[in-house]
């Protein structure tokens, strides 16, 4: 089937199959590897993009139903060669280790702090409970959304 | 695992879904939130022949009060259901389990018909709905129904719906006075499917008896189940710390647990049950004081 996605500003075009999930199509099609293929059964959170503003599992959606959508990945994030102050803080802060689950950490990050622009920190750790992060034990996560949250509502 | 490939329909009227379900039937899947059958089909537990999403059909997420009912559309989204003021106020013990739910991304897309129809022995609202005694309506192409929330649940995976019938709407009673509610949820982890579940849902009187009590239970039984032993324990009594003991202990007798290698035993669910009754209870007379 025919679909056309809006993938950070840009239109990518293409003939899929409906089984083709997003999360493959981003990577593959639209060759944007920063959003990452974690565990296959919907847990992990790294492959995290917003979809028309929400965050969403992109390996838990197909393609054919974003047709027509918006999509952001954290090749999105920075705009101008300036870092979103989410990949700001996540540096500031090393807020990670291997960086596998960052791209889904910062996406699902961002659109916590559109919900919840001061959360406290129980609120910033059941908003990032759909990420897992087999490295860090969360705590700089934690503080680096933290430290966005604080330079985003300037 | 990648799915089995499908045939792919997405209409944008309920009639058109309706026309779909009658031409396909039981070869055809409805996709809502995805949140279950895609997981599903990933694994090719199922693999549908057809999905037919329903997220382009607009005025399925409708969500209002009408007289003394909370008129809860199906595509309504689990994060919908936890942060909407309306539900809060109407419907807090809807709102509660919604907010027990997978995790944010989920809730995200998770909606409440998809998770009704998909009838989880673990899925919380389940336990919710039959603890509100909430209904839901349904249509196809030649009729609509209602179906309460003690029909809906026929097997494990199995609800009442037919193979041609949408599920458009949920209804449950608005928040009476003098009511308290609760849903306890013990999980291994964050995010996991429930170890138990135990959805409350009390009203008492001026004299402080209680005079309704909703009790349904997650993950204890073929499918969730509504803890009548319990609730008859309380209803026509003064709820108090001694009757909540006693309904509790019924409730896990309430209760039909499978061994579950990966959640525990059959006693350890039994035993669960009671606790978590009794503490979904103890909250749900607190707040029911405070009102």
């Amino acid at each position: 089937m025919p679909v056309k996605v809006r993938i950070n500003g840009s239109p990518y075009e293409a003939k899929v199959e409906p089984r083709l999930l997003l999360v493959d199509f981003i990577r593959d099609v639209a060759g944007l590897t920063g959003t990452h293929v974690g565990c296959d059964t919907s847990n992990c959170g790294a492959c995290t993009v917003l979809v028309d503003g929400e965050s969403v599992k992109s390996c838990t959606i197909f393609t054919v139903q974003a047709d027509g959508a918006k999509v952001e990945t954290v090749e999105g994030l920075s705009k101008d060669g300036k870092l979103h102050p989410v990949q700001k803080a996540f540096r500031e802060n090393h807020g990670l280790q291997c960086g596998f689950c960052t791209p889904g950490m910062m996406m699902q990050a961002s659109w916590l702090l559109r919900e919840q622009p001061n959360p406290t920190e129980a609120e910033i750790r059941v908003g990032l409970s759909g990420n897992l992060c087999r490295c860090t034990g969360y705590v700089n996560i934690v503080k680096s959304v933290q430290q966005a949250a604080r330079e985003m509502r300037r | 695992m990648t799915p089995r490939s499908f045939e792919y329909f997405s209409p944008s009227s309920v009639r058109q879904c309706t026309s779909l379900l009658k031409r396909y039937g039981s070869r055809a899947k409805i996709l809502a939130g995805g949140m279950s059958l895609i997981p599903v089909m990933k694994l090719r537990l199922a693999s549908p022949a057809y999905l037919i999403d329903i997220n382009g059909i607009s005025g399925l997420d409708s969500l209002r009060q009408s007289g003394g009912s909370l008129r809860i559309g199906a595509m309504t989204r689990h994060h919908e259901l936890e942060t909407s003021r309306l539900v809060r106020r109407s419907a807090p013990l809807l709102a509660e389990t919604a907010s027990w739910i997978g995790d944010p991304q989920v809730r995200n897309r998770g909606t409440i018909g998809g998770s009704l129809a998909h009838s989880d022995p673990s899925g919380d609202l389940g336990a919710a709905l039959l603890a509100l005694r909430g209904e839901v309506r349904t249509k196809s192409a030649s009729k609509e129904r209602v179906i309460s929330a003690d029909d809906l649940f026929l097997d494990t995976f199995t609800s009442a719906l037919g193979g041609n019938e949408l599920l458009v709407e949920v209804r449950v009673p608005v928040l009476k006075p003098k009511s308290g509610w609760s849903y306890q949820k013990l999980e291994r982890k964050s995010g996991d499917f429930a170890t138990v579940g135990v959805a409350t849902q009390i009203s008492l009187d001026d004299g402080g008896n209680c005079v309704y009590a909703g009790i349904g239970l997650t993950a204890v039984g073929p499918t969730n189940v509504r803890a009548r032993k319990a609730e008859s324990a309380l209803v026509g009594r003064p709820l108090d710390e001694r009757t909540i003991v006693e309904a509790a202990e019924a409730a896990s007798g309430d209760a039909s647990p499978t061994m579950d290698p990966l959640r525990g035993s059959i006693e350890y669910k039994r035993e669960m049950t009671k606790v978590f009754c009794r503490r979904g209870l103890t909250l749900a007379l607190e707040r029911a004081k405070r009102r």
